[in-house]
């Protein structure tokens, strides 16, 4: 009646590109919403934390503004989330009738953890009023634990469709048999997860203190202004070595079980040892132009040894190679590079913190973390190009080609110009809002007794 | 009874939780669309929106959950929907886009203007959303979805059963959410709000009455399978949907105050597990059985033990947001 391998033979190419496109934009357009989901209420609690251990009105006036503006990015969150999900039907109805079975493992647990999330997340946003302060801090506390437990969901799923195990398929291709335990912790799943989460709080860390550093630069030197920059900013500056570590470790996991994809991202052409390491340049089957290369540092990085073997595209089936070369060259290479440029911002800060207990006085250090949150965002992007470009031409590597799991449906072209246009529209009046709310909370600041021409108060540190 | 029923049972469950209170959601959004001008409007507005504010992501999460469900329990199923619906399910989430994200912004943007565009595209869509979604269902029991996928794109959905499901499901909403705000407004110590909105619970009712006994002479017309198990297995569950619907319309009409809520939700789980009970052992009437969607044993358990842990965790701490809400502990306004 129904037969799994039933496919068509070549799917529409133009269909492909339109799905991946808009696979891709509405998935870029989420993450970052949903990296504010698992981190913004721990930054929160924080600040919440501090606000009743030490009475400090600042820090609970913070926690307060933070979660009125969780509660815009959470609900933008909520329904492109849900979009997601759609489109796994809408756009990839195939991989999902092939592998539902098994995929879907990971996202029925995603499931709970989101419904505990939304459920706390309400009682702590519109609980500050009535509920005692300690009952609130806690009634937040789930907010932290579902947003770690969903994220590990999710991203378990999309570390199986890079390390696919924990199935067995019959002659037809059909899944018959799963082990749930072995989907959910595949062997990507102990380098993707972290890392997707320490992206996680180092997005918001960056973006949040980004927010009052512009307010700083402004000349806005207020108490507030301090901890909401000194909060987040601790956060990011501690999470931000540690995820240097994961990903490095992430890099040669990715090397030695997705060849394909790290000689793309590495622009390595010959199989061998004594790899060059390329930083930027464009790829060409040539090797790489206009590159800095590094001699033997490659091989180095994957083996600890220059004499270390590394996969070439040349050893890769042509029909088997990722797509667009450079895009994931320059993409990888960027996040490296912006993920190295924060762990020098966080050292500064750490060692002016170490020294003299302050913030760095020079406008420099402002600018920096003003640009940060932008970069944190570029970053992540970037790692999930390298990861979903780099994991081409297969939707679940070795198993399913992503042609054979799109849609026949017609009108994805047309559909995908209407997110573009939706998505830019909801995004620009999501930022308005926001600082709709931020100009009328320094408004209210500024006239508390009735006196709108007082000088700002200068709170003492 | 297999391991694929129990996990259709507990995709039904889902659907179930997801009309009561998805469904009065949306509802919400429908009174909020004709409650007239700004000046009007404002009482029934500001009421719905303090009823919505604190729990819609929650219910909303009902619909992750039914899909999460039937793609990783039937995955055949769920590609099969997919690909013949995908414009009326296009159009849901698209009214689930429009929806969120205008009730999100329509209290924090500036501006009466843009609170009100706001604030309208939220009330449009929450008809929208669900007269979409009830036309996929309708389609479903109409048997147009075939088990291979890829029905036609058009004549699947643009039929009459399913367009008056979908016109069902908005009436549905529409009453639940009358019924659920006939309480509130009595709560908040409002007696006219709570005349307006009994008016508005018995309106909704006689045309979801109505539309439900249009609905039979179609099934019976277009979904004859479905309709001949309704009126024999599927019977005792329609008569206890009419009971208690028109129990509730007693007690509105000679203006009681209990029990409405549990009457009108009495009323709507009936007719889903009535639709469940005609429609099984099929998932798509009539191309493809439960037992033949089903995905592989361990990836069942795994479905029954992530809903055996949404029992003992999701809804004792869906009870509490309910609670909270319910006794004005949590503010849409801070």
């Amino acid at each position: 009646m129904f037969s799994p391998d039933a496919l068509p033979l070549a799917a529409s190419a133009s269909n492909l590109l339109a799905a991946r496109e808009q696979m891709a934009f509405t998935l870029g357009f989420h993450i970052v919403l949903s990296c504010l989901g698992v981190a913004l209420p721990a930054t929160i609690l924080v600040a919440n934390y501090i606000g009743l251990k030490k009475g400090d009105k600042d820090a609970l006036e913070l926690a307060r503004r933070w979660s009125k503006a969780m509660a815009v990015t959470f609900a933008v969150g909520a329904v492109t989330g849900t979009v997601l999900s759609f489109e796994f039907g809408l756009l990839w109805p195939h991989f999902m009738d092939r592998f539902g079975a098994a995929f879907g493992i990971a996202f029925a647990i995603e499931g709970i953890f989101f419904f505990l999330e939304a459920i706390f997340l309400a009682i702590y946003i519109y609980g500050w009023k009535r509920l005692s302060g300690w009952a609130h801090f806690w009634s937040g506390v789930p907010m932290v634990v579902t947003g770690i437990g969903g994220a590990f969901a999710v991203v378990a799923a999309n570390s199986w469709m890079n390390q696919p195990q924990g199935f067995t398929l019959d002659a037809a291709g059909k899944v018959v048999d799963t082990e749930p335990l072995k989907v959910l912790f595949n062997n990507a799943t102990g380098y993707e997860v972290p890392h997707m989460l320490l992206a996680a709080y180092m997005v918001t860390g960056f973006l949040v203190a980004s927010i009052y550093a512009v307010g700083m630069l402004k000349g806005r030197r207020d108490r507030l202004h301090r901890l909401g920059l000194l909060i987040p900013l601790t956060i990011a500056c501690i999470v931000t070595p540690i995820q240097l570590f994961v990903g490095d470790t992430a890099a040669r996991e990715v090397a030695d079980h997705q060849p394909a994809k790290f000689a793309g991202m590495e622009c390595i052409q010959k199989t061998g040892g004594h790899q060059t390491e390329y930083v930027g340049g464009i790829c060409t089957s040539d090797g790489v132009k206009g590159a800095i290369p590094i001699p033997d540092l490659d091989s180095f990085l994957v083996g600890f040894s220059a004499d270390t073997k590394v996969i070439g595209l040349e050893d890769i089936p042509v029909d088997e190679r990722p797509p667009a070369n450079t895009l994931l060259h320059l993409s990888f290479d960027a996040m490296v590079g912006i993920g190295t440029a924060l762990l020098l911002l966080g050292a500064w800060f750490g060692w002016a913190w170490w020294k003299k207990r302050e913030i760095p006085k020079t406008p420099w250090f402002l600018r920096a973390v003003a640009i940060s949150g932008g970069g944190a965002i570029l970053a992540l992007w970037c790692g999930w190009i390298v990861t979903e470009v780099g994991r081409q031409p297969w939707i679940v590597q070795g198993y399913m080609r992503t042609s054979e799991a799109v849609t026949e449906a017609d009108g994805i072209w047309f559909s995908f110009a209407l997110v573009l246009l939706l998505y830019a529209a909801i995004g620009t009046i999501a930022v308005k809002v926001l600082r709709g709310m931020s100009r009328r909370w320094r408004q209210g600041e500024a006239e508390p007794e009735g006196t709108p021409y007082a000088p700002p108060e200068e709170a003492a540190p | 009874m297999s391991k694929a029923d129990v996990a259709a049972a507990i995709l039904w469950v889902g659907a179930t939780f997801y009309a009561l209170f998805g469904g009065a959601d949306f509802g919400g959004g429908f009174w909020d669309l004709i409650a007239g001008d700004a000046g009007k409007g404002e009482r029934p507005r500001a009421l719905i929106q303090r009823s919505l504010t604190p729990v819609w992501e929650a219910n909303h999460v009902w619909l992750i959950f039914i899909l999460v469900v039937l793609w990783t329990a039937f995955p055949p199923a769920f590609s099969a929907v997919f690909t013949t619906l995908y414009v009326p399910i296009a159009l849901a989430a698209l009214g689930i886009v429009l929806r969120g994200s205008g009730f999100a912004f329509r209290k924090s943007i500036e501006g009466l203007a843009a609170r009100r565009a706001a604030g309208a595209t939220f009330a449009l869509s929450s008809v929208l959303t669900p007269f979409f979604m009830g036309a996929v269902v309708g389609a479903i029991a109409s048997g147009n979805v075939p088990a291979a996928g890829n029905g036609d794109a058009f004549s699947s959905w643009l039929e009459p059963l399913p367009l008056l499901t979908g016109a069902m499901f908005v009436a549905t909403g529409a009453y639940l959410s009358a019924v659920f705000l006939v309480g509130d407004a009595r709560r908040a110590g409002e007696p006219d709000l709570e005349r307006y909105f009994v008016r508005r619970a018995l309106a909704a009712a006689a045309v979801a009455g109505v539309a439900a006994a249009f609905g039979l002479v179609e099934l019976h017309a277009e979904a004859r399978y479905i309709f001949d198990r309704l009126v024999a297995g599927g019977l005792p569950l329609v008569i206890l949907s009419v009971v208690c619907g028109v129990g509730l319309l007693a007690v509105l009409l000679r203006g009681g105050r209990r029990p409405l809520r549990p009457l009108a939700a009495g009323a709507v789980v009936a007719v889903i597990w009535g639709w469940g009970v005609a429609q099984f052992p099929y998932l798509l009437p009539t191309s493809l059985r439960i037992d033949q969607a089903a995905a592989p044993d361990p990836t069942l358990v795994t479905v029954f033990i992530v809903f055996a842990v949404a029992a003992v965790l999701v809804l004792p701490s869906l009870g509490l947001l309910y609670t909270l809400s319910q006794r004005d502990l949590l503010e849409a306004e801070h």
